[in-house]
């Protein structure tokens, strides 16, 4: 790394060359506020109030979007500088609704801290809060353009990140919102739900949709049978909410914060995340040996995925998995498998998902097969975020209670369901299944590292005794469109198949950081939540789904076999070509 | 933002300067000039074929449309009524002519009658400063108005 010699407030400091003022001050030690810059994006200077001087300049500098240069030194802070910043965080305030003891990012808001850091006591502007109508059309999320700040965070995650383009910078001056476009709601836009504008959003303008109540009156009801189950990520992320350190794994706490707000039953997805690996897996190896379906073969575990694919690549239907994904294949199974043997009739049963992500509201309505039981499948998805606020609620003191364990038989999980929460995750979990499938023998380390990381695109080939796999894996909606090019064009040219199997996640760094997650996630966190994960997996006794025993069982008593006429019926899915705009 | 329903076809003068401009950085605002002078406005349909057309995803194409005043989402009246608000009109009573004229045609100032016969908005110094306040209807330009003097003007377009 070739670094250069700068000084940040007299002090001399050897910086990464080309790295910005902003970046240079943090790795000092020195914290330059900021509102609208975030380490995800490319900085855009819109906030203003990450201004710094330069030492002979009568100019100050956006430290977020300019780059160091050798030999200067950078006043970060002196009375000129806060009370510049301290003005247009006031001015931001005077357009923004005084309401921050009934907001939605109560506590978690950037703007309310950076307020309180630079001590803001008045607004000494006219207060000029334009209203605008709440946008509430999805079923994952909602947006008050009211609140506000023009930051862009949402507009570049969507556009750039994302390459959604849902939501845009409408107009201009005072009259600039932000919003989808063409005049429709953000239900008939070409959003995937995926969330990552409400992750990133630094005030209460986009936030997910808020059913913690509906939980609340599930488990008054005593006619109702509350099953709960909760998403591999979920695990590693949830201790955020209560001081504890990304990637701490808090599965048994969670078990037991759930029974402790009156859930019956207490599953975990990344149970179905072994029955997706037997499905897919086994989908995966039959198109391969037998021929029975176009290759490469795409995940679909991920609903924002599904519902980008049915919208931008509806030509790559045939080559998505029929399988669904885990928390519906958990949903159905619940309600038939575990219904019978607890003696419970399946309209009885209230199905709950803690998931890591706001698109997992949006898919339990999405088709028909959503009610393979007979009933819904799923009846509530809450995100991260709302289960933390539903402990703090119910008075639990996470840090302190006590672990438990799952119910059965739709409890137990191997380190490859757990997996499923990470980029790469799934591919990993597959060829670990995959082999045993196509060699008839175990994979003998069943670390696949190449799969893993936090590349945007990741490629290798797995060796199955002769027999050479081909994967990619993709993460970051944005990644998906180079891979999806490939095999657009080994299909004009009928070339060889660049690929057999193909793993994508909408969000950077997968479920992990979903968009339903504790706020505040950077690819820091993101390292310590992955790491949680890997943990998680390498402390399982089990590592593959097919030697999971309640996978096992649920073959032997229930299912037959994978792909079986049951299996179809409960665990398997169609998809359907779907404009971007619905009008 | 009022989702508007008619379906236009492009015309062959369109999807040809369309496709010179096609390749050109920075075509958008340049196609969407020459969308405008064709319908007088941008049609919604029209601004989803041009998505298609130029690969620009259709939130650009709005953020472009609804950034620049001149570029208008609605269809315009048969006659535009644009009241110069430059610095002589304005202090010759510009605002007086656009109070009398909303009350005149019923309608707001950037709005259109529901016969869609007038469209009324404020513009920028029009450059015949000797005549303020003026406003013009189409190409044709009327000066030294009063108010009184507008229900004349107006009959003369209906």
């Amino acid at each position: 790394m070739e670094t250069v010699e700068i000084k940040i407030n007299g002090q001399p400091y050897e910086v990464e060359k080309d790295t910005s003022i902003l970046k240079a001050a943090k790795k000092a030690g020195v914290k330059i506020p900021t509102l609208c810059t975030h380490s995800d994006l490319e900085p855009w200077a819109a906030c203003g109030i990450c201004v710094v001087k330069v030492e002979g300049s009568p100019k100050m500098v956006r430290a977020c979007a300019t780059t160091v240069v050798p030999g200067q030194n950078y006043i970060t802070h002196d009375p000129e500088l806060q009370s510049v910043r301290k003005t247009v965080v006031e001015m931001t305030l005077a357009n923004h609704p005084q309401e921050c003891l009934t907001c939605a990012r109560n506590q978690t808001c950037e703007l309310q801290q950076v307020a309180a850091e630079f001590g803001v006591r008045e607004i000494p502007f006219p207060m000029d809060v334009k209203r605008l109508p709440k946008d509430e059309s999805t079923a994952s999320l909602v947006l008050d353009p009211t609140k506000c700040i023009q930051c862009g965070r949402c507009a570049q995650v969507c556009q750039q990140l994302q390459d959604v383009w849902a939501l845009e910078f409408l107009h201009r001056g005072h009259e600039t919102r932000i919003a989808p476009t063409a005049g429709v709601m953000l239900n008939e836009s070409p959003c995937i739900k995926c969330g990552q504008c409400s992750a990133h959003c630094p005030v209460g303008a986009i936030y997910e949709k808020d059913q913690t109540k509906e939980f609340c009156l599930a488990v008054e009801d005593e006619k109702k049978h509350v099953a709960v189950q909760i998403a591999p990520a979920v695990r590693v992320a949830l201790g955020e909410a209560f001081g504890m350190e990304p990637g701490a794994i808090t599965t048994g706490k969670i078990y037991t914060a759930l029974r402790m707000m009156g859930a019956d039953a207490i599953f975990d997805t990344n149970f179905a995340a072994d029955l997706t690996i037997m499905e897919e897996g086994t989908e995966l190896v039959q198109r391969i040996t037998k021929g029975t379906g176009v290759l490469p073969q795409i995940t679909s575990c991920c609903p924002a995925w599904t519902d980008y694919m049915e919208k931008y690549y509806p030509d790559m239907i045939p080559h998505f998995s029929t399988a669904k994904s885990p928390m519906m294949m958990q949903g159905a199974i619940t309600k038939t498998y575990y219904a019978d043997q607890a003696k419970v009739k399946k309209e009885d049963v209230y199905s709950v998902a803690i998931m890591p992500c706001t698109a997992k509201k949006y898919e339990i309505g999405i088709y028909d097969n959503m009610q393979a039981s007979g009933e819904n499948d799923e009846d509530l998805v809450l995100t991260t975020r709302e289960l933390a606020r539903m402990i703090k609620t119910a008075g639990i003191d996470f840090v302190n209670i006590p672990d438990s364990k799952a119910d059965s038989p739709i409890g137990a999980y191997s380190g490859a369901g757990t997996i499923f929460g990470v980029t790469g995750g799934v591919m990993e979990a597959a060829v670990r299944t995959a082999y045993k499938l196509v060699t008839d023998d175990e994979l003998g380390d069943v670390n696949v590292t190449a799969v893993r990381g936090m590349d945007g695109v990741k490629k290798g080939a797995v060796d199955f005794k002769g027999t050479e796999v081909k994967v990619a894996v993709a993460h970051g909606m944005a990644n998906v469109k180079s891979i999806m090019e490939e095999i657009r064009e080994a299909r004009e040219k009928g070339g060889d198949l660049p690929y057999h199997f193909i793993e994508v996640m909408a969000c950077r760094g997968g479920c992990i950081a979903g968009g339903g997650q504790p706020y505040g996630t950077e690819d820091d966190i993101r390292d310590k939540r992955i790491a949680g994960i890997y943990t998680d997996d390498e402390k399982s006794v089990v590592r593959k789904s097919h030697e999971n025993p309640e996978i096992v069982a649920i073959y032997k008593d229930f299912l037959g076999e994978p792909l079986s006429h049951k299996a179809h019926e409960l665990l398997h899915t169609t998809y359907q070509e779907r404009p971007l705009y619905q009008k | 933002m009022p989702v508007e329903t008619e379906e236009l076809k492009m015309t062959e003068g369109l999807l040809s300067f369309i496709e010179e401009w096609k390749e050109k950085p920075g075509n958008l605002i340049m196609v969407l000039h020459r969308v405008q002078e064709e319908y007088g406005y941008i049609p919604r349909n029209i601004a989803f074929e041009l998505g298609k057309i130029l690969d620009v995803p259709l939130a650009k194409i709005y953020g472009v449309v609804t950034f620049y005043h001149f570029f208008k989402l609605e269809k315009p009246g048969k006659h535009k009524v644009s009241v110069c608000m430059g610095t002589a009109c304005y202090l010759k009573g510009g605002q007086d002519l656009i109070d009398e004229l909303e009350q005149l045609l019923g309608v707001g100032c950037g709005g259109t009658t529901e016969d869609k016969q007038f469209s009324l908005e404020a513009v920028r110094c029009i450059g015949c400063c000797g005549l303020a306040p003026v406003l013009t209807v189409g190409n044709e330009v009327f000066g030294k108005l009063t108010t009184d003097m507008l229900p004349e003007v107006i009959a003369q377009f209906k």
